[in-house]
């Protein structure tokens, strides 16, 4: 597409336990354009939060530990930087919402106060400039009377109304880069309609790039242009949206995908769910961290853990077995007809 | 086993609902009301408002089915579900299981009634006691009932334990050694140690990781096959609510605006609101995602202590016109056991 505005390589998270090292990111890598949405999706404990809290240096060490990994954007290595340049990063270029909207807004601060504060840091605006700009930013996530509202506390909103505020927040200083954390996932339905549906209009009209993690398929797949799926700290398969879908490779995307029931399909046969659990992120295998709840293992995923591999046209999966997972998996997704393959 | 409990003929007098033709159900549900006050003062504490939770709901569950019962957060589903079971007491309304008010009957009968009845909680991580072992939170209810005791009653628990999925030997393990989906497995054996007819299951599976819960609802329908057990299914995921019942009912503001079966629910909603929660809901497909119309509710839920006048829904209804705002909706049957409650539809 365009280009690159961050660049993740080789990147590892560990935290010191006294039950010993949690490997919680093994060694990703991954880019993300200027303008792009990328998808984070994985289930809890697949490092997709812990990734992302690693990319704003928001991981405490101790426990925490960077054994290695780049965090190049624009053209700046992130885990190099002091603290106080983060901090010049950190809410201004790159800025991140947070998945509990309760929990994540100071209860005994007016939330005009807590979104001007960026904004009188960052952008160097006086009281007046940073309130107007606070009135527009929650205008522009439709918060009703906006004026009014600067004045009100957290507990004065409802839920809906506390990730606007957030996401008002996330975008006070126009960042190049904005990383959601599961925004929606502690909202109704009807919430998470409103609110991806402003995310969508905000992205178009700031230009801006978003990397969104969930656990939800469904949320992704009217959101993202690209997709990483994770497990187990690794990045197991990464493609396109329409790919991903139309074209699983690696078992666990085929597994999630078999495993969710789906609106606009009845009460049919069985959902194929993914047997056993993930591995302890403490003792993980030498193998392939999928290994016990495969259905395609051989020996050799026991013996040696897949990279990601070139398996079509930006689509990449790290499995061995690629090949017989491209043939069975219209059987676990219980497809008739397989969708085509979007180009 | 118990006296029987005199109930005036339950079903009589009451406003009409949508009792089958062969009213064979194993619970009717009629103007089920709960109410929480909201009180004012220290010493004397005075009420000053009431909290609508659930304000006037009529329904029945037949035998073998599963019921779903959706909404979103603070419509009542899950107060309709601890009432119905008398976890609350209503504050009026009839729930009538196998002939017998259950609102009406006295702590001791009610107690035994419970061996027919269960519930299996949404969060599993507290509803399992951290300081039970397994074999002790599943043997309670054994115990409760005196149902079986001493060598027997641990060869049942494992039975159990075998039966939802866990090996029988966990038996002297705690709550904390084991994963989410594992303690829901626990929390159904419990249910089911009581060999119980009907089982409200609360969101279950909210809690879980996608791929667990997928063994879990999987789990619920073997077990509902084998043992023919009748499921309320409480949940505000709507594909998994399609998946799993037979019937579904829609909640707003602690009323039911629409019920039918589940195909027809979801192929020809009539209910504005039902419609929007449909549209809602995101499919994971990327084809079909872009050609999806949206309808988007503007604004929140109201408050239940002081719900809109009229229809409950006017307030964020795309549809709505004059006569929605004074006049609450009648509860009506549009045909093949189809009931939605709106002046438009």
């Amino acid at each position: 597409m365009s280009n690159v505005l961050l660049d993740v390589r080789n990147l590892r998270t560990e935290f010191v336990t006294q039950d010993g090292v949690v490997h919680a990111v093994n060694g990703v890598t991954f880019q993300v354009d200027e303008g792009e949405t990328l998808g984070l999706v994985g289930e809890s404990g697949s490092g997709k939060s812990v990734s992302m809290l690693t990319v704003m240096r928001l991981i405490p060490m101790p426990p925490g530990r960077i054994p290695s990994g780049e965090v190049v954007f624009q053209g700046q290595d992130l885990l190099k930087l002091s603290t106080e340049e983060m901090r010049q990063v950190r809410g201004n270029k790159v800025a991140m919402v947070f998945q509990d909207p309760m929990t994540s807004l100071n209860p005994v601060l007016t939330i005009g106060t807590q979104i001007t504060e960026a904004l009188e840091l960052h952008m160097g605006m006086n009281k007046d400039q940073a309130r107007k700009r606070a009135v527009e930013l929650l205008k522009m996530v439709n918060i009703p009377e906006a004026e009014r509202r600067l004045d009100d506390y957290p507990h004065q909103f409802s839920g809906g109304m506390r990730q606007r505020v957030m996401i008002a927040m996330g975008l006070s200083c126009s960042p190049q880069l904005l990383i959601a954390d599961e925004p929606t996932t502690a909202l109704d339905v009807t919430i998470q309609a409103q609110i991806t549906d402003i995310v969508k209009r905000l992205k178009h009209e700031l230009g801006m790039a978003i990397i969104w993690i969930t656990h939800d398929l469904g949320v992704i797949a009217g959101l993202a242009d690209r997709i990483n799926v994770m497990y187990s700290g690794y990045i197991v398969e990464t493609a396109h949206t329409k790919e991903l879908f139309a074209n699983p490779l690696h078992p666990y995307t085929v597994g999630l995908l078999g495993s969710i029931p789906r609106l606009d399909q009845g009460k049919k046969e069985k959902l194929t769910p993914i047997e056993g659990l993930p591995p302890d992120l403490v003792n993980l295998p030498t193998g392939c961290p999928f290994y016990d709840r495969c259905t395609f293992r051989t020996q050799k995923c026991l013996e040696e853990n897949p990279p990601l591999m070139s398996v079509g046209v930006k689509h990449w999966s790290a499995c061995w077995n690629y090949e017989a997972v491209r043939e069975k998996r219209d059987e676990i997704l219980r497809r008739t007809v397989a969708p085509p393959v979007a180009a | 086993m118990t006296t029987p409990v005199q109930t005036p003929d339950a079903t009589s007098a009451l406003p009409p609902t949508q009792t089958d033709a062969n009213n064979q159900a194993l619970l009717q549900v009629r103007g089920l009301k709960k109410y929480f006050p909201i009180t004012q003062g220290i010493l004397f504490q005075k009420k000053v408002a009431d909290v609508k939770a659930v304000d006037g709901v009529s329904f029945d569950v037949h035998p073998g089915e599963t019921l779903g019962l959706v909404g979103e957060s603070g419509c009542g589903k899950s107060t309709t579900g601890r009432t119905i079971l008398q976890l609350y007491r209503p504050t009026e309304g009839q729930v009538i299981f196998r002939g017998k008010d259950l609102a009406q009957l006295k702590s001791e009968d009610l107690r035994k009634m419970r061996s027919d009845m269960q519930m299996i909680f949404q969060d599993p991580y507290a509803s399992l006691n951290p300081r039970m072992t397994v074999g002790d939170i599943v043997a309670e209810p054994l115990e409760v009932h005196n149902i079986v005791k001493g060598k027997e009653k641990k060869e049942r628990v494992q039975e159990l334990l075998q039966i939802v999925g866990l090996n029988p030997y966990f038996i002297n393990r705690y709550p904390h050694e084991f994963s989410g989906g594992q303690r829901q497995r626990i929390g159904i054996a419990r249910a089911l140690a009581v060999n119980p007819d009907f089982i409200v299951c609360d969101e279950p599976i909210s809690a879980l990781d996608v791929s667990i819960q997928a063994q879990i609802i999987n789990l619920l329908e073997e077990l509902q096959e084998r043992f023919g057990l009748t499921y309320l299914f409480i949940a505000h995921d709507l594909s998994v609510v399609r998946h799993i019942s037979d019937r579904v009912a829609v909640m707003y503001l602690g009323k039911i605006v629409e019920l039918t079966d589940s195909k027809a629910l979801y192929e020809n909603p009539l209910h504005p609101y039902t419609r929007a929660l449909l549209s809602a809901v995101p499919i994971p497909d990327p084809l079909i995602e872009e050609k999806r119309e949206r309808i988007i509710l503007v604004g929140d839920v109201p408050s239940p202590v002081n719900p809109p006048k009229g229809c409950r829904f006017h307030t964020r209804c795309p549809l709505a016109i004059p006569i929605c705002k004074e006049v609450a909706p009648e509860w009506r049957d549009v045909g093949n056991g189809h009931f939605v409650e709106c002046h438009v539809v």
